[in-house]
């Protein structure tokens, strides 16, 4: 299924949580900040949130800033 | 026109900060520990802080008294301009509940007693507009049955349109009353501790209300809260030690700075003169001791409103002008009525500057300074209900 | 001792994470700075890229990061970037920074002050960027934020404390510690802020691009110190005439 993912368009496996496309692009969950569809999900919600096609995904993180 | 100015009812955080006086002795070791070198320290210095407000005010600073008076009259000079503004106080009620050892309205003074009428008070207030008065100080005696804050509110609600700024000088009162003159149209409250030294405070303050040290002390900060544009402190000079006293000024001065940053502050300096009752001052202080103290406040804390009133001779108010105070009365009379009605009875103090607002206006003018009447205007006041 | 939001801080001196060169010249320049709070940005995840974490190279036992809106050019998009924050583990501390204007990154006003109150009351930990306005200090403050962070000067320009005037009142009237930032770009800008009683400063651009990072950011540990202890020790008036013994004219009329 497809995914908006950082604005950009990504092909995911149907099924997949939040922690499985982590996963796949090698991201440590614990230095992610994951919002879907507009909401920001906890950490616990990573494991249980099945994506649904069309999911809105935005994956920020900390980075360098003044 | 302006949208109504928000009532502060007290900081973000619920429970509003409570001003803390140190004691006096503190105040006075203060004082005593200053040396010459924190005198000039405080002469040079753009926030000289307490410590330099302590120096400006101790024995040390004497012999730099000149030096304080061209410094405080330039400070003035840059904040307030070549202007001096006038006023006048009417006064409403001698009836007081307290009993006040110094004081020609103390309860148990045999004089006589009179509270005006509303319409007897607006004839004399206005009296004072056609003198050319603009802003007023209405005055009482503490005595809430006899002038309460109903009194005021009408007192205010029919005043407001003629006179560009109404203060009120009456017993001190809850937020929420203040807050209701407010939108009546007052728009400053004046309240003097009297002193800052508890121990004094006790023994002049004999019963009434006025005992209760700590209520007076938290009234200023209720009339900011309250919303009023300005608040006027100070302390009756010859209870206690005046040096001790204008430290405490500034302690407080810089309280309500901090707490309270959008009211304007003021602080008058009423001396100690002869009185129904002849209480002498304990510790009588000089034209010299009064002039210091003025100049100290005035480099401690630049932006206040200075008050000398017509208490003191006319000689001293106009040398004095332009080295520190802005505001003066003229032609004032201490007793309810006493302008324009004949049987006015008992003054609360004796006037040293008799001259009337005209005679005044001159010597100011002779100076240099502008006599002003009028610095705010009424409709800018948020409207009552009427 | 610095306290901010009941939080103890032995060093005055606040680090940014921008712009080094690489994340280990940005680590030993931070340690050789010896601050204990660091701003950190928020961004995407570069997809392409996904295991460029910068951050990763930062002991967060040993610096408290403080997450900046940065990017924000509005209230709305400022609170988003907050909330993000706080679920990235952030806790709930917050630079606030809402600039709009992208050419001088100079922070609006009226979004800072929106932001502030709506933010306090989700209870962030708010530090606003402001511009050096002391009455906008003073309704930040009243609105609940836990420093107030005025500029020097515009970000990265290194002019220094230009807006020194305002930022002495102010320190004058603030009720929270004040944190001078943006602009530093010498020690001695440090130690002028620091002397004028600033209870903090923020320095990012000046150390980042500096020849040699790591030495500027002692530099600038070396001179917020000196300032501090300048200011603690009571520098001496700067008398604007000289002072004999007084005369007293003028005064004749005392009796």
């Amino acid at each position: 299924m497809r995914i908006l993912c950082n604005g950009e368009a990504r092909e995911i496996a149907s099924g997949s949580r939040v922690t499985d496309y982590l996963n796949q692009l090698g991201l440590d969950a614990l230095s992610v900040v994951v919002e879907c569809d507009g909401k920001i999900l906890t950490r616990e919600e990573y494991g249980s949130h099945e994506l649904q096609d069309g999911a809105v995904l935005e994956l920020i993180r900390f980075v360098g800033g003044g | 026109m302006l949208p109504p100015p928000r009532p502060r009812m007290g900081l973000a955080s619920c429970v509003s900060p409570m001003f803390v006086i140190p004691e006096f002795s503190a105040l006075q070791a203060a004082i005593s520990r200053a040396t010459e070198a924190d005198v000039l320290l405080a002469l040079h210095s753009d926030r000289p802080g307490l410590a330099g407000l302590a120096a400006l005010l101790s024995p040390a600073a004497e012999p730099h008294l000149g030096a304080m008076a061209k410094r405080s009259a330039a400070i003035t000079s840059q904040r307030f301009g070549r202007t001096i503004q006038v006023y006048a106080p009417v006064y409403l009620s001698s009836f007081c509940a307290n009993r006040c050892a110094y004081c020609g309205f103390s309860a148990d003074n045999t004089i006589e007693r009179r509270v005006l009428t509303l319409a007897e008070a607006e004839s004399e207030a206005m009296i004072l507009h056609q003198r050319g008065f603009s802003h007023l100080l209405l005055v009482s005696g503490e005595a809430p049955a006899k002038v309460g804050v109903d009194y005021l509110e009408e007192l205010a609600l029919r005043l407001r349109d003629r006179f560009a700024a109404l203060s009120i000088e009456v017993q001190p009162l809850a937020t929420e009353e203040y807050a209701r003159l407010f939108r009546a149209g007052i728009t400053a409250v004046a309240v003097y501790q009297e002193t800052y030294d508890r121990d004094v405070y006790k023994q002049v303050h004999l019963a009434g209300r006025k005992a209760d040290f700590d209520y007076r002390l938290e009234t200023p900060a209720r009339a900011a809260a309250a919303g009023m544009r300005e608040v006027g402190i100070g302390a009756l000079l010859g209870l206690a030690d005046w040096r001790a006293e204008g430290l405490a000024l500034g302690q407080h001065l810089a309280w309500l700075r901090k707490n309270y940053w959008r009211t304007g502050l003021t602080v008058s300096f009423p001396r100690m003169r002869p009185a129904q009752g002849e209480f002498k001052p304990l510790l009588p202080v000089s034209e010299r001791d009064l002039s210091q103290m003025i100049f100290a406040l005035r480099i401690f804390d630049p932006d206040v409103g200075l008050y000398l009133s017509t208490r003191e001779e006319a000689r001293f108010r106009d040398g004095m002008i332009g080295l520190g105070p802005t505001r003066y009365s003229a032609g004032s009379c201490t007793a309810p009525g006493g302008y324009g009605l004949a049987d006015a009875g008992g003054e609360q103090f004796e006037v040293g500057d008799s001259r009337s607002l005209a005679e005044v206006s001159v010597v100011i003018q002779q100076k240099g300074f502008d006599p002003v009447r009028k610095d705010w205007d009424a409709v800018f006041q948020v409207q009552g209900d009427r | 001792m610095l306290t901010i939001a009941g939080r103890k801080f032995r060093s005055r001196l606040f680090g940014g994470t921008g712009k080094f060169s690489s994340p280990e010249v940005m680590k030993e320049a931070l340690a050789a700075s010896g601050c204990e709070m660091v701003t950190v940005a928020l961004r995407r995840i570069d997809l392409n890229n996904p295991a460029d974490d910068i951050m990763s190279v930062l002991d967060r036992e040993r610096y408290l990061f403080l997450p900046n809106t940065s990017g924000a050019r509005d209230a709305g998009e400022a609170i988003r970037l907050a909330c993000l924050a706080r679920a990235s583990g952030g806790g709930e501390w917050l630079k606030l920074e809402v600039t709009p204007d992208p050419r001088t990154l100079l922070p609006d006003p009226i979004e800072t002050l929106k932001a502030t109150e709506e933010l306090v009351k989700e209870g962030f930990k708010v530090l606003p960027y402001m511009n050096a306005d002391p009455i906008l200090a003073l309704r930040l403050q009243d609105a609940g934020a836990v420093a107030v962070m005025p500029l020097g000067s515009p970000i990265g320009t290194n002019q220094g404390v230009l807006t020194r005037f305002q930022i002495e009142i102010i320190i004058a009237q603030a009720q929270v510690p004040v944190i001078v930032d943006a602009g530093l770009g010498a020690p001695s800008h440090v130690a002028e802020a620091m002397e004028m009683g600033a209870d903090a400063v923020l320095v990012n651009t000046a150390i980042a691009v500096a020849g040699d990072p790591v030495r500027m950011a002692r530099a600038f540990a070396m001179a917020v110190e000196a300032g501090r202890i300048a200011y603690e020790s009571g520098l001496g008036a700067v008398s604007k005439d000289a002072a004999p013994s007084s005369p007293e004219d003028g005064l004749g009329f005392l009796r």
